[in-house]
């Protein structure tokens, strides 16, 4: 069977309010990962849209996006697990595409999350919870994952200056993403300084609601290599779920579906943790960044703090994570977000990333977690 | 009756599980388990998944538990509004059977310590509505 490889990547700006209809807000990112192909949208076999619903009125918007992209009438359909859902798409193109279904496939994640207030959007995540059992009580995705900061604090002594700290580096990359939210890079005072939203997480520990589109173009290997220079092959995927309750998880200092998903990514690719040269994570929430280090291995339980004490997830550290800015600077359009992820190790691994290009990264990994830890997603590219 | 009064908001009301409301309205908390493998579950179900029997008991939660996590939510989403700040809480009780709640407010914030002793209990709440609340062990 044939290898499967991206071909481009693109993403819109992702900001508070975008100001444009959701069809508009796509066009942004699909003409990004299109430009430079040697190919158009007649050449797309099939479309995948990743989001989150409830955000716009829009119901079914698969049909919408392939219809303004000219993509009809080729296949589309949507995918969805929520913060996730554009690395599933990932996922669900590979699978197309390696069984010879389809040659390319265009993988169109996008959220327009200013269309509610931010109250409105925070009942629609805390209803991304078990509704008759945990949504009644008041629980949202902060909430939920200042429950596992502060079992880790518990468990391991983790301070939350050391969570300050993942903020401090994704804000000094950020500083220079011209696609992020947040371009200002934040003091260590400045973060521990902000209003507690949840305990133990402050406004500076979360990630912002934000307007954004991505998109990745999946083609078949021999296809990918005559329609760009440098082909980034997928060799590794993993994807696992967790329980949809907090009360069904067996740990709160660490995410299960991400230690799962990696595991996979890793024994497909036939790699491990130390073979990684550059990564995306996950980080909607500063403490999501260290339990991402500890799941995937790069530190052990527990230790995952030395390697921000140390900056060894600077650039120009041993194992670079979020040198974009993350999801704390970029913001985070649900849908969008894994697409954005993969564009940046995409990127690296072609030695044009614009914030801070890891030198000679040839192995990327995206980690990419869906509400509160139920579902993970875990890709490992390579130049 | 269903889930229609249960906790500070409801989405759904009808389930099969519906009876764990009559036992709240009694003062229970009840979780079930399976007749004919022994699984139990809370959130209770009426369902067994492994043996495919829907052939289950009640029993009551009782006993102390031990604070597993918690935070203190200052900004609560839509219909939590006037809640703000209160207190989520995960506790887990004989068994091995963990139970997502808000910690009473008769907690104060100093006194919260991981690991600390619990019992739970149906609480009403304004409106006539009802929940379970984890008070001290
Ligand atoms: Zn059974």
């Amino acid at each position: 069977m044939e290898d499967v490889a991206i071909a481009g990547a693109g993403q819109s700006v992702f900001s508070r309010k975008c100001g444009v209809s959701i069809r508009e807000l796509c066009f942004e990112a699909f003409k990004e990962a299109m430009e430079g192909l040697d190919i158009t949208g007649d050449d797309i076999d099939a479309s995948i849209i990743c989001s989150a619903p409830e955000y716009d009125k829009q119901r079914s918007p698969a049909g919408l996006i392939s219809e303004y992209l000219e993509l009809t009438p080729k296949p589309s359909f949507y995918v969805e697990t929520v913060c996730s859902s554009s690395s599933t798409g990932l996922r669900v193109a590979w699978s197309l595409v390696k069984a010879g279904l389809h040659r390319v496939v265009a993988v169109i994640g996008f959220q327009k999350m200013s269309e509610l207030t931010s109250r409105e959007a925070a009942e629609r995540m805390g209803r991304g919870g078990d509704i008759i059992w945990e949504s009644p009580f008041g629980l949202t995705m902060p909430a939920g994952y200042a429950m596992y900061a502060r079992a880790h604090m518990a468990k391991y002594g983790t301070t939350e200056e050391q969570l300050a700290k993942v903020r401090v580096k994704n804000s000094h990359y950020g500083a220079s993403n011209p696609k992020a939210t947040y371009r200002k890079e934040l003091s260590l005072d400045e973060i521990l300084g902000s209003e507690v939203v949840t305990s133990p997480l402050k406004k500076f520990d979360c990630c912002a609601n934000a307007d954004g589109s991505s998109c990745i173009i999946v083609a078949r290997g021999d296809v990918a290599k005559g329609i760009t220079d440098v082909p980034i092959w997928i060799i590794g995927l993993g994807a696992a779920t967790d329980t949809m309750t907090m009360s069904g998880r067996e740990s709160l200092t660490g995410l299960r579906c991400a230690q799962e998903a990696g595991k996979q990514a890793y024994q497909m690719a036939g790699i491990g943790a130390q073979d990684i040269d550059v990564a995306e994570v996950h980080d909607c929430f500063t403490i999501s960044e260290i339990l991402a280090y500890e799941d995937l291995g790069f530190a052990k339980p527990g230790e995952g703090v030395g390697l921000i004490e140390e900056k060894q997830t600077y650039a120009d550290g041993k194992m670079p994570v979020n040198v974009d800015g993350g999801l704390l600077s970029k913001g985070h359009p649900i849908g969008a977000t894994g697409g954005s992820q993969i564009r940046t190790i995409v990127h690296q691994l072609r030695g044009q990333a614009t914030e801070a290009q890891v030198k000679g990264a040839e192995i990327g990994l995206v980690h990419n977690i869906g509400g509160i830890g139920q579902y993970g997603n875990v890709t490992i590219l390579r130049r | 009756m269903g889930f229609e009064n249960f906790g500070t908001v409801s989405f759904t009301a009808e389930a099969k599980a519906a009876d764990f409301i009559t036992y709240l309205e009694a003062g229970k908390v009840m979780a079930t388990r399976c007749r004919k493998c022994g699984v139990s579950y809370f959130p209770p179900r009426m369902d067994c998944p492994r043996c495919l029997s829907s052939d289950v008991e009640w029993f009551e939660i009782k006993g102390d538990g031990k604070l597993i996590s918690y935070t203190v939510v200052n900004y609560g989403p839509t219909g939590f509004e006037n809640d703000a700040p209160y207190i989520l809480a995960l506790g887990e009780f004989d068994g091995g059977v963990q139970i997502f709640a808000c910690l009473s407010r008769d907690i104060e914030q100093k006194d919260i310590q991981i690991g600390m002793g619990l019992v739970v209990s149906p609480v009403k709440l304004p409106d006539n509505r009802i929940a379970y609340e984890f008070k001290k062990g």
